[in-house]
């Protein structure tokens, strides 16, 4: 019996190759989507785990200097002295390249490269004569600085990032005192401990540093969600394909009844079906997302690096945690968006007769039911946003909306389509907005996928053009020098300012210092008393006396995201030293940079870090005069093209920088909306088989197909424009929580939002080509039904 | 003491990371001295650093014994590599320094290692006042007056589960090992400089992880350098300090060659001082029993015949698990000889693999 | 009014061509009503259809009030079906997202004839005068083709097409309904054409034909005259 039965529950597929196609697109589209995201988000945490494991970071206790300045030299030999079992390391930057120098010769094993740890790469090489740079395969040679040793590549590193031997390092980055010393886990017996007996440093236990981790959590818990909603929308497919196939199917599942198959064996039947789609399309979405990862990897990859300064590789490996969790969740979807099916199947009465009857006819109880549910979501996510706290609650209150918003779209649709009378409309208007009304409860699960996406692009679109003009906007305040130079010693410096006095309206020195506020590291940096700060730089809140107060060394100003996370107010002291803390008089914004920054006055600085040199400059000078400075200065220093830059060229930089980081985004948004569009379209076409019963009475009485079909093209717009009109409420306060919830909480900034009509224009534009390209099929395959199959209608069941 | 060299040249031919660091020098001395024969030595000069030459150690065995009778074993050792014939301030190695540390029970061994570039302060060997160091491992000297800097020394050391802190007081003077501190090493002419002071009394204590143990007893200093001490086919060498009751002491080594007989030596020291060195084939070392030992083959009991001097002794380890578990391993620890004489001494046993 | 000449219908299966309309000719005068009977897949609906304009012939003409039907392009066929055929079928004639009301003035107002009044008219002669603002799904299915009757004759067709209008409903009901048909037919002058198998009702027909083998002939019985 099973044999049979199988073989005639199949044939349906074969006799309709195209819903099989649709049923196995939708699943794997939802599969590749979901897998694809956490296929990029496993491979950023797999990096981490990586970046915190380079030096057993992620292990060993360290010990560093409270003020983030390297460590005496002098101390470390002493520690080493007293029998403390402590390695150095070296670390700095060459331009955008980070430079790792460890000491093979003290470091534990955990806390050296692989290849040194195992015996694979010998220490003298590594150590002795030109020495070797360690680098990931995926470091472009050209993008090195000059001066390297010899590059060995090896695998496990981060991009960017090199390891070599502390002497290379030491001389590479000028600096010969430890950055900081790591400790073994084991110490010699009998030594006091070692916490009570290293003066003038911190030590901090494994595990404990600020890794990328809690900011780029909200950047993949924000991929997952776009996963997760991309996952919903290709669901909607399978939904739509697996309801058709199972009305298609009743009268041959009531007559194998009929013929005594046991119900339990129909239903295991259907359910070995479901199953065997779900892991073969599963399969295919897996293939998919992996491509889709690899293809997105490199802009994930520069987003983590532009917003949150973590390096991420720019490949993808398959990785069974993704690979296993894909499959699984394309089987769990697979059942709950078929479940609705084979239940009734389950239900089926033997002899109940075979009325077609739209099956995703929703009735009035389910809009109630959708309604009330939309009112407790909006109500829960108006709370969160007032009360919510982290980053889990703005992304609660963010599923709480959309999701509120999807389900309160078919009541809203057919509340809007009922209220809306053409009180001169003809007949043919009265019944397409009669029939669309009609319509809806079928369309309803499309077009909340369809408003998911759109609220989705919305907001998200919303929010980085809010970014975005913010950014550019603050840019041309902050960077108000016109000219920025870099020279490589004091010396250097002297002559470059002897060169340039007579020439330019004012030489300001910017120097910095890497820092620690209140436990998190921080750039201290040193500005000059001039208009060029005093008009331009911009500032969130100030006292009144503000530059009055920097330039003479009774204020410091922090960044925003430093006195959110820290909670500061203006006047309140910050320490920076046990003897020495300032007020704050000034916090001003700082995007796009993850670390917390601190400015004092230029005087100040040089009084309390005397040793560190002026060598980054800030010109004023003739806008006009710039082009021929440039070369001038070239020439006299012979000083590298990157330690020249005019204001144009930062803020080309950044704004490359900027673009990289969101390329993620609109790479999510629009492949959202191409799911989405293809759950319309697959939900127009199983409507448009039931809808031949509405269709041909009015064909009959006197409409040509095409019109017909025109008509289901307008219905389609007219639902989709409606959707889109709604998105775009709940895309804006999508952007708000974005920006004034989620934002605040990852980035530390609080952006005012700003409204982008055109963008919407341009979206509902594509959401239309979306709705007419989802609709061009039915509606071709309506103006080519042939009149037989309309009159079918009246003349038989079908 | 040839065993050091040999270390040091073994940790190079074993194909082993870090003894690769070295490896340059097992085949060639450019840019180093190479030790010729008829050494001039003078004190306190030539207790400190050589670094002209490729390589050099501080080598100390002690045979220590508590107040309940029971046998210890202790070891000191800072060897010195070069990569180059200077000192260079800062991080860049010109000088890599390595300390081993051995402390041996009859129950258990412990074992240390330390690694230091010179340069930095971290390790290395000052005349006046004498102090060789690796951390804080250090030999330092006590002596006072115009006496030896190595008459009376101060030796600490700590490892992770044991630490030792022993005051060493010469009882003769510095003995010169084969012609007049020139020692050979193979038929090809590989040599050393190469002393010792074999005639130290020791008082100290042994911090075990049951507890602080006062222990007293002998120890023997080898001091040794050179640029080039192996040939390139000896592989391995056995070498013995004995203590004789009547004050005289004896030193023999066997270098194993893949393709030649083992090449051998052997020092006699008078209890006077008094010095004979007897050429390659006068010792005659039997290996007579093995025991598998950190997954390896070693001989631990052994027949040593000097038949010049009527010695025919038989050697037990206080230990046979005396395992060196370092970058380099190897086998080092206090032994017990009976036969035509009887008493204690030191064995290390390498490039068994 | 209606002119039938020499149609020809030919279906192609699988096992080959099928005719189902074999050169058959006939006409309507304004009026008459001719019922046509024949076996299951005699080709009667074909041929219905055909005089609707929703199917097209394979050979012939039908001319309709002086125009040839299968001259005029798809669009124009649809406005003879608009304007001067009103069709019933078994079932499923009526718009399931309009009203009663709506769709009793749907064709009449697409034709341009709506005329209030009449509507309330025939609803009431109809007995439906209670179920004008309820929906087809609503109703019985007497009720139902009440309402595809009373749409048909709101828009004044010069012919109406029935196809076994009664074919779902019991015979009681049936009746009734097809008492009111003819009723209302013969009080707008209006001809019928009936496709059925029902002799008794074929009985109630002015006219009546018979096809057979893709031919029309006069039934031989001997009630038929």
């Amino acid at each position: 019996m099973i044999g049979p039965a199988t073989t005639a529950i199949l044939s349906h597929w074969r006799r309709h190759p195209g819903q099989c196609l649709t049923l196995f697109l939708g699943l794997a589209l939802a599969t590749a989507l979901w897998s694809g995201v956490q296929a990029i988000n496993a491979e950023a945490r797999a990096a981490y785990r990586q970046a915190a494991s380079v030096l057993g970071q992620d292990q060993l206790a360290r010990l560093d200097s409270p003020w983030g300045g390297p460590i005496p030299l002098a101390d470390y030999i002493n520690l080493r002295r007293a029998g403390y079992l402590v390695s150095p390391v070296i670390e700095g930057t060459l331009g955008t390249f980070r430079l790792l120098g460890i000491d093979p010769l003290t470091a534990p094993p955990e806390a050296q490269p692989t290849l040194l740890a195992e015996g694979a790469l010998d220490v003298a090489d590594f150590t002795s004569g030109a020495g070797l740079i360690l680098l990931s395969a995926d470091t472009l040679p050209e993008t090195l600085p000059d001066g390297l040793p010899p590059v060995r590549t090896v695998k496990g590193l981060m991009p960017r990032t090199g390891i070599t031997d502390i002497a290379i390092a030491a001389r590479l980055l000028g600096q010969s005192d430890p950055s900081y010393l790591l400790v073994l886990p084991r110490q010699p017996a009998g030594l006091p401990d070692l916490a009570g007996n290293t003066p003038g440093l911190r030590l901090t236990e494994g595990g404990g540093f600020s890794t990328p981790g809690q900011l780029t959590d909200s950047f993949h818990l924000s991929l997952t969600a776009f996963g997760l909603l991309a996952f919903a929308v290709g669901l909607f497919i399978v939904h739509a394909a697996t309801g058709l196939a199972f009305e298609q199917r009743r009268a041959s599942f009531r007559t194998l009844r009929a013929l005594g198959l046991p119900l339990r064996t129909l239903i295991a039947v259907l359910l070995a079906e479901l199953l065997a789609f779900a892991l073969i399309a599963g399969g295919v979405g897996l293939i998919l997302g992996y491509a889709m990862a690899a293809v997105l990897m490199p802009g994930v990859a520069g987003t983590l690096r532009g917003l949150y300064g973590a390096e991420v590789s720019g490949e993808v490996l398959f990785r069974t945690e993704w690979g296993l969790a894909g499959l699984g969740i394309a089987v769990l979807g697979t059942v709950a968006a078929a479940g609705h099916g084979v239940l009734r199947v389950a239900r089926l009465p033997l002899l109940a007769p075979a009325q077609p009857r739209a099956w995703a006819i929703a009735s009035g109880q389910t809009m109630r039911w959708q309604s009330g549910a939309a009112l407790v979501l909006f109500a829960t996510a108006f709370a969160l946003a007032l009360f919510g706290t982290g980053l889990a609650g703005g992304f609660a209150c963010l599923a709480a909306l959309l999701i509120g918003a999807a389900l309160a779209l078919p009541p809203v649709l057919a509340a809007v389509l009922g209220a809306i009378r053409w009180p001169r409309a003809g007949p043919m208007a009265e019944w397409l907005w009669a029939d669309t009304r009609q319509q809806l409860p079928g369309l309803s699960l499309a077009l909340m996928a369809l408003l998911l996406a759109l609220a989705a692009n919305i907001g998200v679109s919303t929010m980085v053009g809010s970014f975005r003009g913010t950014f550019l906007e603050w840019l041309d305040q902050r960077l108000a020098s016109e000219l920025y130079v870099t020279v490589r010693n004091k010396a250097e410096a002297r002559a470059l300012r002897d060169a340039l006095s007579p020439r330019v309206d004012a030489i300001l020195p910017v120097v910095s210092v890497a820092a620690v506020f209140y436990d998190m590291p921080a750039d201290l940096y040193g500005i000059a008393d001039h208009a060029t700060y005093r008009d331009h730089w911009p500032l969130l809140s100030s006292e009144p006396d503000v530059w009055d107060r920097v330039a003479r060394g009774t204020g410091i100003l922090v960044n925003e995201q430093l006195a959110r996370r820290t909670g500061l107010t203006l006047g309140d002291a910050i320490p920076l030293a046990t003897d020495w803390d300032l007020p704050l008089v000034g916090v001003y914004p700082d995007y796009g940079n993850p670390a917390g920054q601190a400015i004092i006055g230029l005087d100040l600085f040089a009084e309390r870090f005397p040793d560190i040199p002026h060598l980054a400059l800030a010109i004023r000078t003739d806008p006009g005069s710039v082009p021929a400075l440039i070369r001038d200065l070239q020439e006299a220093f012979a000083l590298p093209p990157r330690f020249v830059v005019d204001q144009s060229q930062v803020k080309h930089i950044s704004l490359q920088v900027f673009e990289q980081t969101f390329r993620i985004t609109g790479a999510l948004n629009a492949l959202t909306l191409g799911v989405a569009a293809f759950a319309l379209l697959t939900s127009l076409l199983t409507l448009s088989r039931m809808r031949l019963a509405q269709l041909a009475p009015v064909w009959a009485i006197g409409q040509t197909r095409r019109r017909l079909a025109v008509i289901e093209m307008v219905r389609s717009g007219v639902l989709t424009l409606l959707t889109f009109v709604l998105a775009i409420p709940v895309g804006l306060a999508l952007a708000r929580v974005l920006l004034t919830v989620v934002n605040v909480e990852a980035f530390g900034w609080r952006l005012p939002m700003r409204i982008f009509p055109a963008d919407w224009l341009r979206l509902g534009l594509c959401a239309l080509l979306a709705a007419a390209l989802a609709e061009a099929w039915p509606a071709w395959c309506l103006a080519r039904t042939a009149p037989a199959q309309l009159l079918k209608v009246f003349t038989s069941e079908r | 003491m040839n065993a050091k060299v040999a270390c040091l040249a073994l940790l190079l031919s074993a194909g082993i990371a870090f003894a690769q660091g070295f490896a340059g020098l097992g085949t060639d001395a450019e840019g180093f001295l190479t030790p010729m024969p008829g050494p001039e030595f003078r004190f306190p000069r030539d207790h400190g650093a050589h670094l002209g030459y490729r390589i050099e150690w501080w080598y100390l065995t002690a045979t220590l014994t508590d107040a309940d009778g029971r046998d210890y074993g202790v070891q000191w050792t800072l060897f010195r590599s070069a990569l180059e014939p200077r000192t260079i301030r800062g991080w860049r190695p010109g000088q890599i320094w390595m300390g081993h540390a051995g402390l041996t029970t009859d129950q258990a061994h412990f074992a240390a290692e330390r690694f230091a570039r010179g340069g930095l302060g971290q390790a290395g060997v000052t005349t006046d006042p004498f102090v060789a160091w690796i951390d804080d491992w250090a030999m330092t000297s006590r002596a006072e007056g115009g006496a030896d800097a190595l008459s009376l020394i101060n030796v600490v050391a700590r490892g992770l589960d044991f630490a030792y802190d022993l005051w060493l007081e010469a009882q003769g003077p510095p003995i010169f090992h084969g012609d007049g501190g020139f020692s050979v090493k193979s038929a090809d002419g590989q040599a050393s400089h190469y002393y010792s002071q074999p005639f130290y009394t020791v008082a100290g204590t042994l911090a075990l992880p049951d507890g602080n143990i006062p222990v007293t007893g002998t120890a023997w200093l080898d001091r040794e350098w050179s640029s080039r001490p192996l040939s390139p086919d000896q592989r391995g060498w056995d070498w013995f300090s004995l203590q004789f009751a009547d004050g005289a002491r004896m030193m023999g080594f066997g270098l194993r060659s893949d393709v030649r007989a083992t090449f051998t030596a052997a020092t006699w020291i008078a209890p006077d001082g008094t010095t004979t060195a007897y050429p390659d084939g006068a010792l005659k070392l039997t290996p007579l029993g093995t025991r598998r030992v950190a997954g390896r083959q070693i001989p631990i009991r052994w027949r040593v015949e000097l038949p010049a001097r009527g010695v025919d002794v038989e050697t037990a380890p206080l230990n046979p698990h005396s395992w060196m578990a370092t970058t380099v391993p190897y086998w080092e620890g206090p032994i017990r000889f009976t036969g035509s004489h009887e008493g204690r001494g030191y064995l290390e046993m390498t490039g068994y693999e | 009014m209606l002119t039938v000449e020499d149609v020809s219908k030919i279906y192609q299966t699988r096992e080959g061509p099928l005719t189902v309309l074999n050169g058959v000719s006939m006409n309507l005068q304004v009026g008459d009503t001719l019922a046509l009977t024949g076996d299951s897949g005699a080709g009667k609906s074909t041929f219905l259809h055909l005089i609707g304009g929703l199917d097209c012939p394979d050979a012939g003409r039908i001319t309709l009030a002086g125009i040839d039907l299968h001259g005029l392009d798809d669009g124009g066929q649809a406005r003879m079906r608009c304007c001067m055929v009103g069709l019933i079928f078994q079932q499923f004639n009526l718009i399931p997202s309009l009203t009663v009301a709506q769709n009793m003035a749907f064709q009449a107002r697409l034709a341009g004839r709506y005329n209030a009044r009449f509507v309330t008219d025939l609803a009431v002669r109809l007995g439906l005068e209670q179920h004008l603002q309820h929906y087809p799904e609503q109703l019985s299915g007497g009720q139902q083709q009440r309402v595809a009757i009373g749409r048909t004759l709101a828009a004044k067709p010069r012919l109406i097409l029935a196809d076994e209008p009664t074919g779902s409903l019991d015979e009681a009901t049936g009746d009734a309904v097809f008492t009111l048909l003819l009723g209302l037919a013969e009080d707008t002058g209006t001809a019928v054409l009936l496709v059925t198998h029902s002799t008794r009702l074929a009985n109630r027909m002015g006219r009546r034909l018979h096809l057979r083998q893709g031919q029309l002939v006069v039934p031989a019985a001997p009630w038929a005259l």
